[in-house]
Parts: structure tokens; sequence; C-alpha cells
């Protein structure tokens, strides 16, 4: 059972430079297939290229998903690093 | 066989060590039909993992030397040379098409390169596409087992020799092993030549083709006092060079006695030398070379060095830090000056075909006034704790003082409802423009101080870019029409008892310097390396006969003449 989460971008860089590289490096400590969809289009979150490549700015809405033996503890823990980093609520 | 050729001086000292080429290698490649897609595989992982290796020395290197802030692009690099997404586009492009490493890295990053800049309504992405280019030249290096040149990675004592330097290749020079810094082109204004003089590293800059003349390993001579370049010296020559640099050496040392003494000419009259700088980072140079005031505080590079427009408290932190430093002498912070040839990555100023003569510093203040609010209110705040002077640069007319007075006394008003604690600030502007500097006499009526900017002053007077060869003679500091504009800017500011500095390359300039205490200006800001030489000259130097020269110097005719009556009477 996949998980997912919805969030509200308020950053004002929206998802670009260091908020990117944490979101990455969060999601890249799991084992689970970790998904940023923006607009209708799905990405990598352990992907650098493929989160910066979406673009998503101050006020965009994106759905995060999580799928694999992990699934958990990584949304809980993007989750968390989006808002310790204040990017979204 | 020994070569010699000429350069500009760009930084005192004379260096003299092997040479290391920081010129890009030919990483051209053929593409080739592979037949074991494994194989060729493994090359793509051994090439991202001994890229990723390069990486982390850089980035440890720059963590050290710059701070882990300017560190960060490095964590970039290594996160995109770790992209699943990007390797597996690698891999697959090889066993779907049979084609070689070098040319699945090249078909893949180019893709994502043409993404990034195709995004062109967001700089930051493109600068991103940059960050691209230089991870492949590094994939690509290990493939073709080419090595990249890396001022990161030196270490052994060397002559650096580029065609230009960028801010990031002088981010990781180490003056440990960095001698010397001899490029193909700049002035003595080029970013390099300004780090070069900020790290005290000999350097000699334009010479247009030293990258053509030296080979890498081959020893260099380069003397940054005279621009003179020798090349694979003989003996004679190394020995009368190793004298040289050891004169030059000791002279510093006698220097560095004059650093807790007062600034004082030969017949007893007190002049202030100050130092210039674009970040607290600067403050140990300013300290170490015994500055007696910030004269010019660059914040530009706050914003430029930042992602993001500074926030206050971003801005606050680093004008406390140096105004705490310096410890109640007077910091003068000019406000941003972005515009001309200073462009933010995160905030796109609109396209101008005089960018010069465009939408840049006060004017950009005034018109978004919030930006230039946060920035005020930051300096109000810093202002507690030590002795800060605040400029306006790029003041054309009195209404554009004027209005940017009023925006200060407004957010002033505001703190102090607020009981925020504000020191005593002077307010002042610089005089660059020429229109300012003709009507010094009203403008003094209103400032308390001058600071008079010369570079711009000069190029806008003589209407030449100092950067562009063809006109570059024509940027004479020393012709007559520049003195009597200095010359009327301090008589303006003394006759309303008004203080008036300069903050200009001249300021530290052997040949401007006795003319200026001759017309009697109050300050003298510098680049910090600079400020000890000068207080040496003025110990010799009588203010009584300075100002015979510099009577004569403003009734001279020429660059030249004023140079020779300067020479005659300093003797």
């Amino acid at each position: 059972m996949a998980q997912s989460k919805d969030f509200h971008i308020i950053a004002e860089t929206g998802i670009h430079a260091r908020p990117a590289t944490l979101l990455v490096q969060a999601a890249s400590k799991f084992t689970s297939d970790v998904t940023l969809s923006y607009q209708g289009k799905d990405v990598n979150l352990k992907s650098i290229m493929g989160v910066m490549s979406l673009g998503v700015g101050q006020g965009a809405d994106v759905t995060i998903k999580t799928d694999g033996e992990d699934e958990e503890a990584a949304i809980k823990a993007i989750a968390e690093a989006m808002e310790t980093e204040g990017l979204a609520e | 066989m020994s070569n010699n050729f000429k350069g500009i001086a760009a930084s005192n000292g004379i260096a003299i060590a092997k040479a290391y080429l920081l010129v890009d290698p030919d990483l051209s490649f053929n593409k080739t039909t592979i037949t074991d897609v494994t194989a060729e595989q493994v090359r793509v992982d051994d090439a991202l993992k001994a890229a990723s290796a390069d990486v982390e020395i850089i980035k440890s290197r720059a963590e050290k030397n710059l701070g882990a802030d300017e560190a960060q692009v490095f964590e970039a690099h290594l996160m995109v040379l770790s992209d699943p997404e990007m390797s597996g586009a690698i891999k697959q492009k090889i066993a779907d098409d049979k084609v070689n490493a070098e040319q699945a890295v090249k078909e893949v990053t180019d893709m994502y390169i043409g993404m990034f800049e195709a995004m062109t309504d967001n700089a930051y992405m493109q600068e991103r596409a940059a960050d691209i280019r230089d991870v492949t030249k590094r994939i690509l290096s290990h493939l073709l087992n080419i090595a990249l040149p890396n001022p990161a990675l030196i270490s052994d004592e060397v002559v650096l020799v580029a065609k230009d330097l960028t801010p990031s290749d002088t981010s990781q020079l180490d003056r440990k092993f960095v001698k010397g810094i001899l490029t193909d082109l700049g002035g003595r204004t080029a970013h390099a030549s300004i780090m070069a003089r900020t790290l005290e590293i000999p350097a000699v800059v334009g010479t247009e083709s030293a990258t053509r003349e030296v080979t890498a390993g081959v020893t260099v001579i380069v003397d940054g006092l005279t621009g003179n370049v020798i090349v694979d010296p003989d003996a004679d020559t190394l020995a009368i060079y190793q004298q040289k640099a050891a004169d030059y050496l000791a002279q510093r040392a006698e220097w560095a006695l004059l650093k807790d003494q007062q600034s004082v000419s030969a017949d007893g009259k007190n002049f202030v030398l100050g130092a210039n700088i674009g970040s607290p980072k600067d403050m140990d140079a300013v300290l170490e070379n015994g500055s007696e005031g910030v004269g010019l505080y660059r914040t530009e590079f706050l914003y430029m060095e930042s992602d993001h427009l500074p926030t206050e408290d971003e801005q606050f932190e680093a004008y406390k830090a140096v105004v705490e430093k310096m410890a109640g002498k007077p910091v003068t912070v000019r406000t941003m000056d972005i515009g001309g040839d200073k462009n933010l990555s995160y905030w796109k100023l609109p396209e101008e075909e005089n960018p010069f003569l465009g939408y840049r510093a006060i004017r950009i203040s005034l018109d978004q006034t919030e930006i230039f609010r946060t920035q005020l209110r930051a300096l109000l705040r810093a202002s507690a704790y030590g002795n800060l002077w605040i400029m306006f640069p790029m003041i054309a007319t009195l209404a554009e003082f004027r209005a940017a007075k009023s925006i200060y006394l407004e957010e002033r008003a505001k703190l102090e409802k607020a009981d925020v604690k504000i020191g005593d600030i002077k307010l002042g502007i610089m005089i660059e423009i020429p229109a300012a500097a003709v009507l010094a006499d009203k403008f003094a009526k209103e400032v308390d101080f001058f600071s008079i900017g010369t570079n711009d002053l000069i190029g806008y007077t003589m209407a030449a870019d100092r950067g562009n060869d063809k006109v570059a003679y024509l940027y004479q500091p020393y012709n007559p029409s520049i003195l009597r504009l200095i010359n009327t800017v301090i008589s303006a500011a003394h006759n309303e008892g008004k203080f008036v500095a300069m903050c200009g390359e001249m300021a530290g300039d052997p040949i401007a310097v006795p003319i200026l205490m001759g017309m009697g200006l109050d300050e003298f800001s510098m680049s910090a390396p600079s400020v000890l030489q000068t207080r040496s000259l003025m110990k010799k130097l009588s203010t009584a006969d300075m100002k015979l020269l510099s009577e004569k110097a403003l009734d001279a005719e020429t660059n030249e003449e004023v140079i020779a009556l300067v020479e005659a009477a300093t003797k």
C-alpha cells in the first residue's frame, strides 16, 4: 500500500537550490521508490535533475508518493524535511 | 630558451615558480559502436565514481578556504554525479544505441543542459546548466583519461597561468601553493586582479598571450610591480629576480612597522587611511594592514553571493560583524550597487542597451523601495555596535539624495518608535557622476560627507570603458580635467566644513596620492595591502610642497605632464 501526501509550497524560491538538495538527500536514504508529482508530471525524488526540471515555484501544489518496504518512514522523513526547511505546509 | 613579455601589473610582489596551466584540455572524442554493453556501462560507473572523488576533494578545500556556504555549489555537483535518473539514462542509451560511454554521456547531459537553458525566465536554472557542463567535463576527462586542470588540487608551489580567472576558480586558490597569477585577459580592476591583491599574490594580467607562450612546468617569473614576465630565465636573470623578491619582502617588513602608527605627513598633517572591503571575510586583511577605517564596504556582494535577496537579519549580521571588528573606527557602507556589470542570479534586471548608463545602484533602490528599506533597517540596527556611516551610490541629482534621505528618516523613525538602539550615523553620497561633482557645492550643504569613486568618475567623464582595449588609453586618472573635478569636490566639502574621502583606485595610487594630499583630501580608502605603502609615502611628503604640486597639476595640460610633475616633486 503506497503512501501519498500533498504539500503546498510556501518557500519564496520554490523547490530550488538548497531545498531541492535537502529533499533529494532525504529521499535517497530510503529503498522505497519516491515520486514527486506536479502539474501531472511525475519525477523520481532521488534525482536532483528530475526535481529541478519540474521548476516548482512558490504557491505550487505537489504530491509525494512513496512505495516500498520503508514507505511509511520515508514519507514521514520527507514531510519533516519540508517543514523544518519552511518549504511547505 | 628564455622569453620575455609584458602585461599589466595587477598585484604587487615577485613570484618565481613553475607554471601551472589552467586551460581547458581538448575533450573531443569519436562516436563509436560498441558490442560489450556491460563493459561500457562499467566505464560510466567508474568515471562517475572518480569524478565524485575529485569533487569531494574540491569541496573540502573550498570549505576550508571559504566556508560551508561557498562550498555548497560542489554539494550540488555531487548530487548530479550520483543522480540515479541521469546515470540510468546514460546506461540505457549505451544498451539501446550501442554507443560508447563518451557519446552516451554527452547526449544525456546535453539533453539536461538544453532543458535547463530553455528556462529563460529562470536565471537560477540557467546557472544550473553551467553546473552540469562543469560536471560533464569532469566525467569525460575520466572516460578519456585526460587530466583536468584543477586549482583546488594544486599541491606544489606554482604560478597559475590562465586566459582569465572566474570567481569559482579564485575561490579554490590556496595561497600556500599559488605564488603568482598570470593571465591573458583583464585589467587592474578585473575580478582576478582584485582577488590577487586581497590574497596578496603577485599578479600580471592582460598579457594577451601568456597561455600560448608558457608551457606547463617551466619556470616563470611574474613581476607584479612592473608587469614583466620572464619565461624559463637563465641563471643570472633568476639571481637578479630572487634579489628583487627579497628586497620587496624586506620593504614590506619595513612597512609593517607602520601598522599601528598614524598616517601623518612630513609636516605633521593627519590623514585617514581606510580600506575597501566586499564582505566581513576581508576584515583580517583590513586589521593586519593597520587601516584606520573602512572607507568603502561594497554591500552588493551580499546580494551577489546569495541565492535570494538577503534578509534584514542576514544583512544586519554582516554589517554588525564589520563595525564591531573596527571597534569604533568609522565604517562607510555603500548601499547596494547592483546593475552595470553586477547582476543577480535570482532577480533578473531588464536587458539594457547601456547598462552603465542605465538602471543601477540608487536608481534601483529608489524604484524598488522595499529592497532599499530592508537594507536601511539592517544598517540602522547595526549602527548601535560601532561607528557606521551610510553612503548612496550613483547620485546624480539633489532630488535623488533627498528622496533616499527621506526614506532613511522614515525607517529610522519607525525603529526609534520601537525603541531600537541606533548609533550616530553620518549620511553621505558617492561622487562618481560628473553632474554631482560639478554641483558639489550644493550637495555639500545637505550631506555629512562625500566619497569620491574615481573608477566610475573617470569612466563617465572621459566617456571611456577601460575594459575596452580600443579606448582604454582614454582612462586617464591624472588628466587635469579629472583633477579639477576632484579639486572642486574637495573644496566644496571643506567650504561647508564637511568630510571628503576617496574610495577608488586612485586613493592608493603613488602618483595620485601626493596631489590629493596637496588638495587636502581627508580620507584615502584603498585595497588593504596598499595601506602601509601609502602611509610610508605620506611620511616622506610635506603637505605644503604637495599643495604647490597640486596647483601645478591643476594647471597642466595632459596626463603625462602631471605624471612628470609628480615624479619631479617626490624624487
